[in-house]
């Protein structure tokens, strides 16, 4: 019942559309891939900006359905969008901007949080009375998150709305987007080509390649997949975790947690002893070693065995995936090396885990 | 020429560009939309001819419309309603003339404004549960403002300063159809320099004023 059900397929000059998909409708699901793989026609679609054959069924309400000629025009479908430009009515102000999509779909203006709630909770109440073009990138994307969540929508959609922001702002802006999402309980369609955000905001992922559909689940699950390597990219390729925090460091301002039994050391992890936390370990940032290295400074050494290696074609490097007490870890390692070890699956080895991040609370 | 005389006509050039820059904006609006938004073939065609009256003589334009104006054209037919004969040489005649004559002038900086902003906000406003029609009074509209605050300039200065067209399908008669551009060249006619003077200096600086006033409103938009 409670499921966003998707399947469009078209054209559009050269590009074919042909994608199906179905996803919890709570929480975030993120549609993953390259730019120009059409997600952003996928997220149009279910907005009814633009209309291709198929069906679109958001939490048991119909919003389209060609077997039955249904096609609700956009204003009668209740999607917050939110657009990679904050697309902020340059007329009105941020008080103005705010109640613009309240007033028109509230049934009942008492539900919901107002619009002081919002831009309270949104950190920008002292700006309700500015307009659009003296905000900074970052206020206009929450002004326009807060637009689109005032607008009592059943789902959101948002096209990479935290592209162009600097590294600082965008975490900040993601956190208090999660939190914010998760108070008031509505669900997300997140399009994003960029790993880390997937990371920080999936609990879904769906990968897209060439308007379509390649595979969907949990975002650690695909993230172990190596096969997956075109659609998610090598250079960010690695994989999620989920490891406890056991203890704080303050003497070296470093976080102690537990992974499988292994301890992981980090700085700047934001949750407190006992929490469970999402951790993305890029394969590129890890080396292994056949006996534990003495002398190095890398402090974060794991212990475990070789499940799979797949060598790349036309490179020089080699794809492994290690398995750390029921973690799994990759580590992106030159062909020779997995030779000259003599790496296969089974082998016992360490892994150096040169720079992990911390991606969320779990 | 007395007082009174002059008053009148000023009086009517004054109320004549008024009401066709009123008529102007109606009709204009929607062509602009239509033109600023549609993918038809026909567009092209439909801009086309509201530009026409940029490149026709007046003389053209005069004659065609005293021809639709007249008792076997539709004005005419539209005059019969009221009892009337026909439109050509009233000012009812005079300001439909005029639309047609100042059309491009509005039509353009209305249909610019509207191209200028995209899609971008009409679709954010569908997505916020605004109607077509409550999207285009509160977001399309307040976002064109300029490009109606210059239509509106341009179509009343332009009415103005009309003489062609008027003289074709309205004539000169006192306190119907006799505006200020007529007036001069009667007054030039009939060998009466000093209030042609008056009135020709007048327009100079009123034309002056109206140019003035549009390049504020361009440099005070760019600064902003």
């Amino acid at each position: 019942m409670d499921r966003i059900a998707v399947a469009v397929s078209g054209g559009k000059g050269d590009f074919r559309l042909d994608m199906a998909f179905d996803t919890p409708a709570n929480g975030v699901s993120v549609l993953f891939g390259p730019s120009g793989c059409g997600k952003t026609t996928i997220l149009r679609c279910i907005a009814g900006l633009e209309r291709m054959p198929g069906n679109v069924m958001v939490a048991g309400q119909v919003w389209q359905d060609d077997s039955k000629g249904v096609f609700l025009p956009p204003h009668h479908r209740a999607a917050g969008y939110v657009f990679q430009e904050a697309s902020l009515f340059a007329h009105l102000n941020v008080r103005e901007n705010l109640e613009f999509g309240r007033k028109r779909r509230m049934a009942q203006p008492a539900q919901g949080p107002s619009v002081d709630e919002m831009a309270g909770l949104l950190g920008i109440a002292h700006l309700c009375n500015r307009k659009p073009k003296h905000l900074s990138g970052g206020e206009r994307q929450r002004v326009a998150i807060g637009r689109a969540l005032l607008s009592a929508p059943r789902l959101l959609l948002m096209d990479e709305p935290f592209t162009g922001l600097d590294r600082q702002i965008k975490k900040e802006t993601i956190s208090l987007f999660l939190d914010l999402r998760k108070r008031l309980g509505i669900p997300a369609l997140y399009v994003s080509h960029d790993m880390a955000e997937v990371a920080a905001l999936a609990d879904v992922m769906i990968v897209m390649a060439d308007g379509s559909k390649v595979t969907q689940g949990l975002p650690s699950e695909i993230f172990e997949k190596v096969e997956l390597q075109s659609a998610t990219g090598r250079f960010e390729a690695g994989t999620l975790v989920v490891a406890t925090v056991s203890d704080k460091d303050s003497q070296y301002d470093l976080t102690r947690l537990d992974l499988s039994g292994q301890a992981l050391f980090l700085p700047g992890v934001d949750a407190a002893v006992g929490e469970k936390v999402r951790l993305r370990i890029r394969a590129r940032d890890v080396s292994l070693a056949l006996g534990r290295p003495t002398g190095i400074s890398i402090r974060n050494i794991l212990s475990g065995q070789i499940t799979e290696v797949v060598a790349e074609a036309d490179t020089a490097f080699a794809e492994t995936v290690v398995d750390i007490g029921g973690s799994r870890i990759r580590a992106r390692i030159t062909r020779m090396a997995v030779d000259e070890l003599g790496l296969v699956p089974g082998k016992e080895v360490y892994a150096l885990v040169k720079s992990v991040s911390f991606d969320r609370r779990v | 020429m007395g007082t009174a005389e002059l008053a009148s006509i000023l009086w009517l050039t004054l109320k004549l560009a008024l009401v066709t820059t009123l008529c102007l904006l109606v009709v204009g609006t929607p062509i602009a939309w239509w033109l600023a938004r549609t993918r038809s073939r026909f567009r092209d065609v439909v801009a086309s001819v509201a530009a026409l009256p940029l490149i026709l003589p007046p003389t053209v334009l005069g004659f065609y419309l005293l021809i639709a104006l007249g008792p076997s054209g539709p004005g005419g037919w539209l005059a019969g309603l009221s009892g009337g004969r026909t439109l050509a040489f009233t000012f009812e005649g005079l300001v439909i003339g005029s639309v047609v004559y100042s059309l491009p002038f509005v039509v353009q900086p209305i249909r610019n404004a509207f191209e200028a902003f995209g899609e971008r906000p009409l679709e954010v406003a569908a997505t916020l549960g605004a109607s077509p029609w409550n999207a285009f009074f509160t977001v399309a509209l307040p976002l064109a403002r300029p490009g109606f605050l210059t239509a509106a300039i341009l179509g009343f200065a332009h009415t103005i300063g009309e003489f062609g067209v008027v003289l074709m399908i309205g004539g000169n008669i006192p306190g119907e159809t006799r505006v200020i551009s007529v007036a001069i060249y009667d007054l030039v006619e009939s060998g009466d320099w000093g209030t042609a003077h008056l009135l020709s200096a007048g327009l100079v600086l009123f034309s002056f004023t109206v140019i003035m006033v549009m390049l504020r409103l361009g440099s005070a938009r760019g600064e902003g």
